[in-house]
C-alpha cells in the first residue's frame, strides 16, 4: 500500500491524512473480485435455470468451502511472499494418515486424528525450515515436497494397507463424534449447508483478525513487501515464514479430515493439482503473485468464484470440456480487473 | 461418367482431395439415418456422472453409446465427469438438485459416491451404475449394474493364455489405486497354469510405461507375454518388445483403433473387450425402459457386456467401428 501523490499540506504527515470511506473502499484487494463474484452470479443465474434454487445454493457453498479453507492459509502466504505447491497432496497425506493410524494401532479415532495434526503440521514446518534454511525459492522447495508427498501417499498406503485406498474406519470408536465436527451438515428447508462452510467462515474470520489487528499481520505484509527491509527494522522474517506455512499445514489437515470423514475410506492417489486451484482462488481474491498485497476476505470470494464457475457449467448444462477454458479466462479476466482497480484506486489517491 | 470426372478435375483443380477427409465423413453421416428419437415418450432429462479423468478414450465411447440411446429415446443427456471421488460426488449432487429423471453413476470410488447415490434414490430418482461398482451397485440401491465383472474377465485372459502355450506372463497395471486393474490381474492369475508378474507403471507417462516394460523384458529374457489393462499401453508395450528384442506376445484389454489394427496384423495376440458403447447405450436405454415401463433387466445381478475375446479374425470387422469411436 505505497501512497504516493502530494501531501495536502506541508507540515501534515501524510500518514495522517483523512480518506473518504469510498476511496478506502476502492482500495480494498477483493474489490475487483466482488465485482467478478457478482458479475459470475448474473450471469449464471440467466443462462442455467437451476443455479437460482435454494438447494444449488447449498452445493455452489459447500464447492466453495473445500476450495475456501485452503485458499485462506494460501493467501496469507502469497501475501508473504511465498508459494505453497504441496498444499494439494498435503489434504490427501493428513487424511490418510488419520485414517491408517487409527486402523492400524485400532485406536480410538480421535487419536489418529491428533496425530495427523501433529504429522501435518511437521509437513508446514518441514517447508517452511528448508525455505529459510536453503534459501532456495519456495518454489522449488514446496515442488521437492509436492513430489516426495504424493510419493509418500502412495507408498504408504500400499505397504500399509495392501491396496491403494485405506481401509474402512467407520466402525471404529470416536469415528461419530469426529464425523459430526468435520463432516456433518445441516438441512434448512431444501437447503444442506455443510459444517465445512463454518470452518471456512472461521478461518476467514480469525485469518482477516491476524492481518489487520495484530503485530504478526504486519510481519506477514512487511516480509511479502520486502523481506530486507523488514529485517532490518526488526520483523522476525524466519518465524513469520515457517508461521505461514503451518497455517497452511493446519488447514490442510482440516480439509483432509473432511474427506476422511465424509467418505470413510480415502484414495491415495488424489489431491494431484488442487494446489494450483487454492492459488487461483487466492489471485482472484486480490493477492499478487508477488507478495506484499492481498486478503484473507478476497480468497473466500475468489473460492465463491470457482464454485460458482465449477457448478454452474453443470446447472448450464454445458459440456464438461470447456469446464477448464472458462476457469483459466475466468482467472486472466479477474486478475485484470484486480489490476485495473488497484490502479484506478492508487491514482485517486 | 463424364460428369465424375469433370467433377474430379474440377476438385483437383481447386485442390481438394475427393477421397477421404471430412467430406467423406460428412457424406457418410448424411447417409446414416439420422438419430431421431424412436418413441413418443415425454423429454426426460438422465444424467451420467463418471470418474473419467479429461480426454479418456473409454468412456468416449461410453458417452456416444449413451447419446445414441438418448436420441432414440427422446432424452434429453447430461454429460459431466471428474477423477476425483469429491468432485464426482458434488456432480452428482448438482444432478439432483436439478431434479432428473434418471441418473447414471460409475462407482470406482464407492465410498465417495455412497451417500450421495443414496440420497439419489431417496429423492426418488431412479439409479443405475455401469462399468466399476458391481459388488456395491445392489447395496446402494441402485436398479441394475452394467459393466464387466473384473474377475471373471480377468479369468478369460488366463484361459486365453492357456491355450496360448504360454509359460512366462507380465501384467501391467498403470493406474495405482485402482481396485478394477488388481481385480484383473488376480483373476488372471487365478485361471493361468504359468507364473504371472504385476508391474506397477505410470499410466500418465507413456515414455515411461514403455521404459518401464523395456527394463523388465530385458532383465527377464524367459517371459513370454505382455498383458496391458488399457488399449493405449497396448503400443508402448509393442515398442518396449522391438526394443528390448523380445520375443513376448503383447496383449491387452480395451480396443481402440491401434489395437484393431495391431490384432490384423498379427502384432498383438488377443485383445479382451467389455464393450465401453455397450455401457452407455444400455444404462440410458434401461433406464428408459424402466420410466416407461417399470422394466428391471438382470434379476438383481450385474448385467455383463464382457469379457468378449477378441483375435485377428475377428478385428477385420471391427476395424471400421474401431475408427468411428463406437468400438
Amino acid at each position: 500500500m505505497t501512497a504516493t501523490g502530494q501531501p495536502a499540506a506541508p507540515h501534515t504527515d501524510e500518514r495522517l491524512l483523512r480518506t473518504s470511506p469510498l476511496r478506502k473502499l476502492l482500495g480494498r484487494p477483493e474489490l475487483g473480485s466482488v465485482v467478478g463474484a457478482a458479475a459470475v452470479f448474473l450471469f449464471f443465474a440467466i443462462a442455467a435455470d437451476s443455479f437460482l434454487q435454494t438447494s444449488s445454493l447449498g452445493t455452489v457453498l459447500y464447492a466453495a468451502s473445500t476450495i475456501g479453507i485452503m485458499a485462506v492459509p494460501v493467501a496469507l502466504l502469497m501475501i508473504g511472499g511465498e508459494f505453497d505447491l504441496s498444499a494439494g497432496v498435503m489434504v490427501t497425506s493428513s487424511a490418510l494418515i488419520s485414517s491408517m493410524f487409527s486402523y492400524q494401532m485400532t485406536a480410538n479415532v480421535w487419536v489418529g486424528v491428533f496425530v495427523s495434526l501433529l504429522v501435518t503440521l511437521g509437513f508446514g514446518a518441514f517447508n517452511g525450515f528448508m525455505l529459510t534454511r536453503t534459501k532456495l525459492p519456495s518454489f522449488i522447495i514446496t515442488l521437492g515436497t509436492f513430489l516426495m508427498l504424493t510419493g509418500l501417499n502412495l507408498g504408504f498406503t500400499k505397504l500399509i494397507s495392501g491396496t491403494v485406498s485405506t481401509k474402512t474406519i467407520g466402525d471404529m470408536e470416536g469415528f461419530e463424534s469426529a464425523r459430526k465436527v468435520f463432516a456433518s451438515y445441516l438441512t434448512i428447508g431444501d437447503v444442506e449447508l455443510k459444517v465445512t462452510i463454518l470452518w471456512w467462515a472461521a478461518l476467514v474470520a480469525i485469518a482477516t483478525w491476524i492481518l489487520i489487528r495484530t503485530r504478526f499481520g504486519n510481519w506477514i505484509f512487511a516480509v511479502g513487501g520486502e523481506a530486507d527491509a523488514a529485517r532490518a527494522v526488526g520483523v522476525p522474517v524466519i518465524r513469520t515464514r515457517i508461521g505461514l506455512y503451518l497455517g497452511v499445514a493446519f488447514a490442510a489437515w482440516v480439509s483432509g479430515q473432511h474427506l476422511l470423514f465424509s467418505y470413510d475410506v480415502v484414495q491415495s492417489g488424489e489431491g494431484v493439482g488442487n494446489e494450483l486451484i487454492y492459488i487461483i482462488a487466492a489471485v482472484i481474491g486480490g493477492c499478487l503473485i508477488t507478495g506484499g498485497y492481498g486478503s484473507a476476505i478476497g480468497s473466500a470470494v475468489g473460492a465463491i468464484i470457482f464454485g460458482m464457475t465449477s457448478k454452474g457449467i453443470v446447472y448450464a448444462e454445458w459440456n464438461p470440456d470447456w469446464f477448464k477454458f472458462f476457469l483459466g479466462a475466468m482467472l486472466l479476466l479477474a486478475t485484470l480487473l484486480n489490476a485495473w482497480v488497484r490502479k484506478r484506486a492508487e491514482a485517486t489517491k | 461418367m463424364g460428369a465424375v470426372l469433370a467433377a474430379v478435375l474440377a476438385a483437383s483443380l481447386a485442390g481438394c482431395s475427393s477421397t477421404g477427409g471430412k467430406r467423406a465423413e460428412e457424406r457418410a453421416a448424411q447417409q446414416a439415418a439420422e438419430g431421431r428419437s424412436a418413441v413418443n415418450t415425454p423429454r426426460w432429462t438422465f444424467a451420467m456422472v463418471t470418474h473419467s479423468g479429461d480426454g479418456d478414450t473409454f468412456w468416449d465411447i461410453v458417452q456416444k453409446g449413451a447419446e445414441q440411446a438418448a436420441a432414440k429415446d427422446n432424452i434429453n443427456f447430461l454429460y459431466s465427469h471428474d477423477a476425483e471421488g469429491q468432485q464426482q460426488a458434488e456432480l452428482v449432487q448438482t444432478a439432483i438438485d436439478k431434479k432428473v429423471d434418471g441418473l447414471i453413476v460409475s462407482l470406482a470410488k464407492p465410498d465417495s459416491m455412497k451417500a450421495v447415490v443414496a440420497k439419489a434414490v431417496k429423492a426418488g430418482i431412479p439409479v443405475i451404475t455401469v462399468n466399476s461398482g458391481s459388488a456395491e451397485s445392489k447395496a446402494f440401491g441402485a436398479l441394475t449394474h452394467i459393466g464387466q465383472d473384473e474377475s471373471i474377465a480377468g479369468e478369460a485372459v488366463g484361459d486365453e493364455l492357456d491355450e496360448r502355450g504360454r509359460k512366462k506372463v507380465l501384467c501391467v497395471l498403470h493406474e495405482q489405486g485402482n481396485v478394477g486393474h488388481e481385480q484383473r490381474c488376480a483373476g488372471a492369475k487365478k485361471t493361468f497354469g504359468g507364473t504371472m508378474q504385476n508391474l506397477y507403471v505410470d499410466g500418465t507417462n507413456m515414455p515411461d510405461v514403455q521404459a518401464s516394460i523395456e527394463a523388465k523384458l530385458d532383465s527377464d529374457r524367459s517371459i513370454d507375454a505382455v498383458v496391458t489393462l488399457g488399449a493405449p499401453f497396448a503400443a508402448a508395450a509393442v515398442k518396449a518388445k522391438q526394443t528390448a528384442g523380445s520375443k513376448a506376445e503383447i496383449d491387452t484389454f480395451d480396443l481402440n483403433a491401434s489395437v484393431a489394427t495391431g490384432l490384423a496384423n498379427e502384432s498383438l495376440g488377443f485383445a479382451v473387450d467389455q464393450q465401453p458403447y455397450l455401457q452407455g447405450y444400455e444404462a440410458v436405454d434401461l433406464l428408459w425402459l424402466h420410466r416407461y415401463n417399470q422394466n428391471v433387466l438382470g434379476g438383481g445381478r450385474p448385467v455383463l457386456t464382457g469379457p468378449q475375446i477378441i483375435t485377428a479374425e475377428d478385428a477385420e470387422a471391427l476395424a471400421d467401428y474401431t475408427k468411428r469411436g463406437t468400438r
